[in-house]
């Protein structure tokens, strides 16, 4: 167990920023409530999954619907605390912990806020290791963890206890509680005990997320240090030339291009994006699949850079980096993996794209 | 004959200019920025008026472009003590007012935040209602505490009923002058940095009285009988009224100056414009004569906001930047000279190495003594300029929106510097005059009207409901002293709004002319 601090809140944004793969949510919103929570309550314990005991109640936590409503309608900070108190009574028995549902963009940093609240422990772990945009893209559904019984609530105090019978229902019935509720609101999901949290988590993703803060802020070289932090590979040094996008059933769809500088001065490159980036192709060949982490970064400052922050003639590197093991199952590439987003490419590891 | 006389004060110079009905240039001088501002508009006016041969009341309007309330915020200084209430509770109270903005600046605006049930969603419902009572006692708490206040409420940019109940809960109450500023008026959709943005409107309506004051008894001190303007960041020209309630929106009025100055110059509507100044180059984008706004949240004096900002990529590049040398290898900037370029740079015997002098060694600029800079290895000097171009190249594509070629304008005090082709530009314009583009912008600059709604539209009436529309931006525009054959249309936005039943449609429509003579 150790505390986390406001310090170490301002690296892990970035971090989350950057493990986000160009989406996720600004984690803005998300790092101002739990600094005003911590300054409140007091530091937050960060745990790692082996301190939890088997029959623990781990319970993540995270915002649902749009991100352009949440910057707007700021959450009060009560939505958790009457989500995890209604599960609890829901269920007759008592939180133990809780986690982020994913380790990029603004729902990493909530449960944070959460914690210094309630004083609950933030488990060292998290469902993606980098940013989904449905509710099943995590490790636990892998696993058959059921993303109920879960509870929705908004800041007029209503919540909902919803049992749903499969995935494709629990996104209907909360979409459009989501809406009915105000465009958007926080959740308790995938209740797990602390065995189920130990086997089909991805572990230690808060502490990476604040190494790669520290990195990017701290380091003179800060690209290579990712890329051996990450085990990533430069997939590319370019310029953007060319950006699409469309909005698509609450989707942003699109695609970048790059011009190479430096080393790549005689090759191009193509980003796919859908929210996140999930393809990224040199010279009409793919170098990186999702769930492969794609993401592009500054290349002076090493900063993350958000599809939508992506403009033309930035100069940017292209850090590609394996998935967790979780994902390379045939059934983590069947929920997440190209054909689902609808691209017509097998999936192949960063590893052997680019041997 | 009736001319205008145009002054804009930035960092390091105030500059002036007087223009005839025709738009020529009759005079135009620079003069260093004072630390009280007034004295160097003064001494500016003086050389103008010891320039011209008419008669000072022939000068009918003067516009004024400055950069005083956006240094009240970053140095903290005059600035108001503001009381601030957000309506929206139960939301938002995770994050509250102010929570991110810098102590050094609460220390002087105070913290007197309150939040207030009330607030509505995103499609126009309540989130609550408004908690009226507790507006009446915030009011009697505030009463003598603070100057100005600002209220921000949760989607008043869809629906800003509770911001404007709150206003007039505390005027029924107070009996003495209070500024409001409402968030509405002020940013976009994004709760804190309108807030922000809110507040720091609030936080600089004395110094914006101060500036309208000095400016108005500069001229009056120099026989100058003249209707006053005041520069907006859009390139337009706001009433001392409208100024006095909307300070905020002088903030980087300079870039847009010198933006609108060299259109006109050079006659290029659709442009790059590269304004190199002693320590830094802005460049901008002309769409249509006006600068391109940016679409991200701009930070002013350590707070995020999202007001309406023009496009500006500062690059860390001017006539003052020093150069160093260490071996065959060299580095260029960031650190400046500045000011002192006179002082310190090699040409004028000073013992700094700068661009200036990379541009003399050159041979692309005749300045000072070319004999002080003759040793440089002539290999390394063309290395180092080389360097100098591509740096304003790569920004220059950064502002690019596309792949194709554009003209290139440049102006500012360093455009002497650049002399060749530039990359990515289909041809490059050096106009005259291109020192004194900010004063000039400011004389040249229309009158504005605007408005920003929500509006049902019903699909056989989509045509008539945006003539209407389009038809109150042109009066606005023309009541605030716009000529009324000549004012248009100049930027038209309409969002459909996916969320909202029926037909809800976001319009935002700008209209603008030439002033009223």
């Amino acid at each position: 167990m150790r505390l986390i601090g406001k310090e170490e809140i301002e690296k892990m944004a970035i971090g989350a920023a950057l493990l986000g793969t160009g989406g996720g949510g600004d984690p803005y919103i998300g790092k101002l409530m739990a600094l005003q929570a911590i300054e409140k309550h007091g530091p937050v314990k960060l745990i790692s999954a082996a301190e939890l005991d088997d029959d623990d109640l781990v319970v993540p936590s995270a915002m649902m619907g749009a991100p352009t409503v949440m910057v707007e309608k700021v959450p009060s900070g009560e939505e958790s605390l009457a989500a995890f108190s209604a599960l609890e009574d829901y269920l007759g028995k008592k939180i133990t912990a809780t986690m982020p549902i994913e380790a990029g963009g603004v729902n990493s940093l909530l449960p944070l806020a959460l914690a210094a609240q309630t004083g609950l422990p933030v488990v060292d772990a998290d469902g993606m290791g980098r940013a989904f945009p449905e509710l099943q893209m995590v490790t636990f559904y892998l696993d058959d963890i059921n993303a109920s019984p879960m509870v929705l609530a908004d800041e007029k105090k209503n919540s909902i206890v919803l049992n749903a019978v499969n995935g494709m229902w629990t996104e209907k019935i909360a979409r459009s509680a989501t809406m009915t509720m105000g465009g958007s609101l926080l959740n308790a999901i995938y209740p797990m005990t602390g065995k189920q949290t130990k086997e089909s988590s991805i572990l230690n993703s808060l502490t990476l997320e604040e190494e790669l803060g520290d990195i990017i802020l701290n380091s003179k070289n800060p690209i290579e240090d990712l890329k051996t932090k990450l085990k990533g590979y430069i997939l590319f040094n370019g310029k953007i030339t060319d950006i699409e996008r469309k909005t698509d059933g609450g989707f942003v769809r699109g695609s970048a291009k790059f011009n190479g500088i430096n080393q790549d001065k005689d090759s191009t490159a193509s980003l796919e994006f859908q929210n996140e980036n999930l393809m990224c192709l040199v010279d009409g060949q793919p170098k990186c699949i999702t769930p492969d982490l794609i993401t592009v970064l500054d290349a002076e400052t090493g900063m993350p850079i958000t599809t939508e922050g992506l403009k033309f003639g930035m100069r940017v590197v292209i850090l590609g980096m394996p998935a967790d093991e979780k994902w390379r199952t045939d059934r983590g590439i069947e929920t997440v993996g190209p054909k689902y987003f609808g691209y017509d490419y097998e999936y192949k590891t960063i590893e052997e794209l680019n041997k | 004959m009736a001319y205008k006389l145009g002054i804009d004060v930035g960092g390091t110079n105030t500059d002036g200019a007087i223009l005839d009905e025709q738009m020529n240039v009759i005079s135009s001088f620079k003069s260093p920025t004072t630390d009280d501002i007034e004295s160097g508009i003064k001494n500016v006016i003086e050389m103008l008026l010891d320039d011209i041969d008419f008669d000072k009341s022939e000068i009918t309007h003067a516009m004024l472009g400055t950069t005083q309330c956006t240094n009240a915020i970053v140095t903290r200084k005059g600035l108001n003590s503001v009381g601030v209430i957000r309506t929206g509770a139960p939301a938002g109270t995770a994050v509250e007012p102010l929570y991110s903005m810098p102590d050094d600046l609460l220390s002087v605006i105070g913290e007197n935040t309150f939040q207030v049930r009330g607030g509505h969603e995103f499609n126009g419902e309540l989130i609550a209602e408004l908690d009226e009572e507790k507006i009446r006692e915030i009011a009697k708490e505030l009463k003598g505490k603070v100057s100005s206040i600002a209220i921000t409420s949760i989607f008043s940019p869809v629906n800003n009923e509770h911001e404007i109940r709150t206003k007039e809960i505390i005027e029924e109450i107070w009996d003495e002058e209070v500024a409001f500023s409402l968030s509405s008026e002020i940013g976009s959709i994004g709760l804190l940095e309108r807030e922000n943005a809110t507040v720091l409107n609030a936080s600089i309506i004395d110094v914006a009285r101060k500036t309208i004051i000095g400016f108005e008894k500069a001229l009056e001190q120099n026989g100058i009988n003249a209707n006053v303007y005041f520069c907006q960041n859009d390139g337009t020209l706001m009433s001392k009224e409208y100024t006095l309630k909307y300070p905020i929106l002088t903030v980087a009025c300079g870039p847009t100056n010198s933006l609108r100055g060299a259109s006109f110059l050079s006659d290029f509507n659709n442009a790059i414009i590269v304004d190199i100044g002693g320590t830094t180059t802005d460049i901008g984008v002309l769409n249509n004569g006006f600068p391109r706004e940016s679409s991200l949240s701009v930070e002013l004096g350590g707070v995020q906001t999202n007001f309406r900002m023009p496009d500006i990529y500062s690059l860390g590049l001017g006539g003052g930047t020093i150069v160093q040398i260490k071996n065959n290898d060299f580095q260029i900037g960031p650190d400046s000279v500045g000011y002192r370029l006179p002082a310190e740079a090699k040409i004028f015997g000073g013992d700094v190495l700068t661009v200036t002098d990379i541009a003399v060694a050159k041979g692309v600029l005749d300045l000072g003594d070319r004999t002080l800079v003759e040793d440089l290895n002539t290999r390394l000097v063309d290395e180092i300029y080389e360097e100098i171009l591509k740096m304003i190249e790569r920004s220059i594509e950064r502002m690019k929106t596309s792949a194709a070629d554009v003209p290139v304008i440049l102006v500012g005090g360093g455009s002497a510097l650049i002399q060749g082709d530039i990359e990515g530009a289909s041809e490059v314009v050096n106009p005259g005059n291109g020192g004194v583009a900010n004063a000039i912008g400011s004389a040249i600059s229309d009158i504005s009207g605007e408005v920003e709604k929500i509006y049902n539209i019903d699909p056989g009436e989509r045509e008539n409901t945006l003539a209407e529309i389009k038809k109150i931006a042109i009066n606005e525009a023309v009541e605030a002293g716009a000529d009324k054959d000549k004012t248009e249309i100049i930027s038209f936005e309409d969002v459909p709004l996916a969320y909202l039943p029926g037909n809800a449609t976001r319009i935002k429509v700008k209209a603008a002319g030439p002033l009223r003579k």
